[in-house]
Parts: C-alpha cells; structure tokens; sequence
C-alpha cells in the first residue's frame, strides 16, 4: 500500500485518481499507523513553504517519515514536497526542511533572467544528466518528454542527486534522487501519460 | 523551452458540453466525462470546465460531473462559471479543479480575486474576461456576454493581474463563434500590458488559425476553443503537428 500523506495542504484528489488509475493501492492517510505500515510513501504539497513545513511538523508526521524513510522506505515527493526534502528555503525567510537531500530551494526569477513569466507554468521537456545512469523513475519515459510545472521556487546546489532538469532561461532542477527518497518538482498526476508512467515506475518500486 | 499550450474548453450546461455562435443558440454536444478523457488522452494540455449558465440563473456548478471528469482526465483543469465567493473555489477545488476562473463574480466583488490568490496562490486564479468593442473600445462584458459593464478591458485586466490573477483568458465576443481567426488586435494588446500568462479565446476556425496566433503574438501562452475541437474540424495531434512543423514549441 502507498500512502498519501494528507497533513492539510494540497489538493489530493487528483493524485488519488492518478494512482488508481494506474492500479496502484493507494491511501490519502495522516494516520501514523496506516503511514507506518505502508510500503511506499508519497509526500505531496502545494502552496507556501513555510506553512507546509509547519503543518507537517505540527502533526508530528515528519519524524514518521525520517523514521520510515531511514529504514528504506521509498518516499516520494511532489512539487512543493519534493522542495521539502532539501536543507532548508529562502521562500519569504528562511526556513528548514527535511534535510533529506543536499541543497536548498531559491526563488527562479533571478536564476531566468528577464522576460519569462513568474511562476514556470505550463508542459516542459525533461533533460536527463549527461554522465549519470538513467533514474529508475524514467525508466518508462524517454528523455525529452514533456511534464507539466508550475513553480516559483527550485531547488540549487543538488548536483549529485539531479535525475532532470528542464531548461527556462536557465536549467532548472526537475527531479532529484537520493539512494530510496525521489523529489520531482513537477506533478507527474497532471503530466498525462507520461506522468503516469512515472508514477507507475515509482509504484512497481 | 516552455512549450505552448492547446486549451479545449467545455462548456457545460444541464451536465452536457454546449457551444454556442456568439454565445446564443446553444447545442448539445456530448458528455463531459467522455470528452474530457478524449481531449485527455489525446494530446490536449489542459482543460477548461465552465457552467456558462450559472452566472446567469444562479445555478451551482455539478459537483459531482465535475469530480467525475477530474477522476478520469491527469491533465491540468480550470473550472469556471458561479465562481462567486471563497466557498466557491473550495467546493471546486475539492471536486479536483486545479485552477479556480473568475468572471461576473470577480466583476461583483473584485476583492474575490485578491482573497483567493492569498488563500491558495496566484497560479491558482484565473481571471476570465469576455471583451467587447464598443465604439472603438475594449469593453468588459458580463452575463455570458450579454451585458456590457461599462469598464474598460485593458484597466480591468490590469487591475485583476495586480490584484493576484495568475492568468488571464481573453475571450472576444467579436471573434467567438465567427472562426475566421482569434482577436489578434486585442490579445497584442493585453500581452503588452500583463507579465502573466495570456490565454486567447474566441475565434479559432482551423489549424492555420493557430499558427497564426503564436507566430504573430510570441507572448501568447496558449490557445482556447471549443467547437472546432468538439466536432472535430480540428484534431489536436493534427494541429500540434502541424504547430510543430512552423517551428512552434508544443508538447507532442
């Protein structure tokens, strides 16, 4: 069973569907047992950073998730849950993360330069790292594939764990991976197809 | 490269896709369920859900339709039409709705958009404007386009954008329903005004229709219709092809 973590933030409806639609079995829980007992966990989130992090530490979830994910439950984190799983935010302050992954998360309008839109909305292509084995999570897409965005945020200074990245006036960090935790900053659930299959290859472990 | 995005719109009244010629004369099309798993499993980037009649009878939107098609579709959805209060966004945000689009009820209460954006983020807020020209200016209309309120298009756009609007769908009552091609007069000038994400409506008749739109107005995001999807005198893996081929940036 995969759990959705559910701690207030975030729509998750469609995640839900995503995942059924795949055939996955599947639990939008805050319940510690049920996260506990789960097989794989998906941390989604949307919105500011700062609240997500508070919720998350408020319902005490985030030391379930250290705990389950240091005993090599695959966890998986989506948008502004992958942007989770780095040091720390300079979104409005500057405030921690889970720490799960080297590096932090900065606003994307000084990295694009002038003339792009503010936040990176819309379908964009992949592009995986020259020198580095393709992630297990792509094994059923190819590179260049299109995902949708949308983001003001992104994460820098992730290097080692960098799976993708897709360019907007600069390349900016898709996804990352580091040994069983996944962070993709765009919404595989909105990403059609594609997205399904990334999804699926994160379900089939 | 961001790629442009190919928007079907749904326009739902009594449960059932509708498109009207300039608003008026509506006809049955078919179920939003079915279309939106055709538009989302063929190549459609995003899709819109408005109930055009629930700003003019008070109706509220059908949820449970709603969630039906957001259950089957893993493409973004906006939904509009009723949107008049924060319990709006929520009820349609739950029903699985990514993006939340404002028209009359913005035009009632314009602090509408300024409370959402707070609440769930500009990206979530979309601002729907149906323009008009009335003698030589850009007119905002209300009522699905039945009535003309007096303001000016480009000042409210603006005003919505400042407000927190993270997109702007420009629809023209001029061009709607006419396909001989999108407003390109009045979506230059919106695109010159706003730094958001400019959606054109209105108008589109064929493919050339399209490529016309991007290679004339580069900071146009995306491109809106209806009927030409839903009867399919335009095939979306065609146009994005076709897109494609003049060097235009799509997600094929």
């Amino acid at each position: 069973m995969i759990a959705i973590i559910d701690y207030g933030v975030g729509n998750l409806f469609s995640l839900q569907s995503s995942l059924k639609c795949i055939g996955a079995d599947a639990l939008v829980t805050g319940d510690e047992e049920e996260i506990r007992k789960s097989d794989k966990i998906i941390l989604p989130g949307v919105g500011a950073f700062a609240d997500a992090v508070a919720k998350l530490r408020e319902s005490g979830l985030d030391k379930v998730i250290l705990e389950e994910v240091a005993k090599g439950k695959p966890l998986l984190g989506i948008c502004l849950g992958m942007q989770m799983l780095f040091e720390k935010s300079y979104e409005y302050g500057e405030h921690q993360g889970l720490g799960l992954i080297a590096g932090e998360v900065r606003p994307i309008a000084p990295m694009i330069g002038q003339g792009l839109k503010v936040p990176h909305i819309g379908w964009n292509g992949l592009q995986f790292p020259k020198n580095k084995e393709k992630s297990r999570l792509y094994r059923y897409i190819e590179e260049g594939d299109c995902v949708y965005f949308v983001h003001s945020y992104a994460a820098v200074g992730c290097e080692d764990a960098l799976t993708a990245a897709t360019e907007y006036g600069a390349m900016l960090t898709a996804s990352v991976e580091r040994g069983n935790v996944y962070g993709t900053q765009f919404h595989p659930e909105k990403s059609g197809s594609v997205g399904l299959k990334i999804l699926q290859a994160f379900c089939e472990g | 490269m961001i790629t442009k995005r190919i928007i079907p719109c749904l326009d739902v009244k009594d449960g059932r896709v509708v498109k009207g010629v300039n608003f008026e004369g509506l006809s049955d099309v078919s179920s939003p369920v079915e279309l939106g798993k055709y538009y989302s499993d063929g190549g459609a980037d995003e899709l819109v859900f408005y109930d055009i009649t629930a700003s003019s009878d008070g109706r509220k939107l059908f949820t449970d339709i709603l969630r039906q098609v957001a259950q089957n579709i893993f493409i973004p959805l906006t939904v509009g039409g009723g949107i008049q209060t924060l319990e709006d966004f929520e009820r349609v945000l739950n029903c699985g709705a990514d993006k939340v689009s404002v028209n009359s009820g913005a035009i009632q209460n314009p602090e509408l958009i300024a409370q959402a954006a707070q609440k769930y983020g500009n990206q979530c807020v979309v601002l729907s404007v149906d323009v008009k020209r009335v003698d030589g200016r850009f007119m905002v209309f209300a009522k699905g386009g039945r009535e003309n309120t007096g303001m000016d298009a480009l000042e409210w756009i603006s005003r919505c954008e400042k407000m927190g609007a993270g997109e702007i769908v420009v629809n023209s009552i001029d061009t709607d329903g006419v396909k001989k091609g999108f407003d390109l007069e009045l979506l230059a000038a919106v695109c010159d005004l706003v730094s958001v994400p400019v959606i054109a409506s209105g108008g589109a008749g064929s493919v050339a229709d399209f490529v016309t739109l991007f290679e004339t107005l580069p900071k146009v995001d995306a491109g809106l219709a209806a009927s030409v999807f839903h009867f399919g005198e335009i095939k979306i893996p065609d146009l994005k092809r076709e897109l494609s081929q003049k060097g235009i940036n799509v997600r094929i």
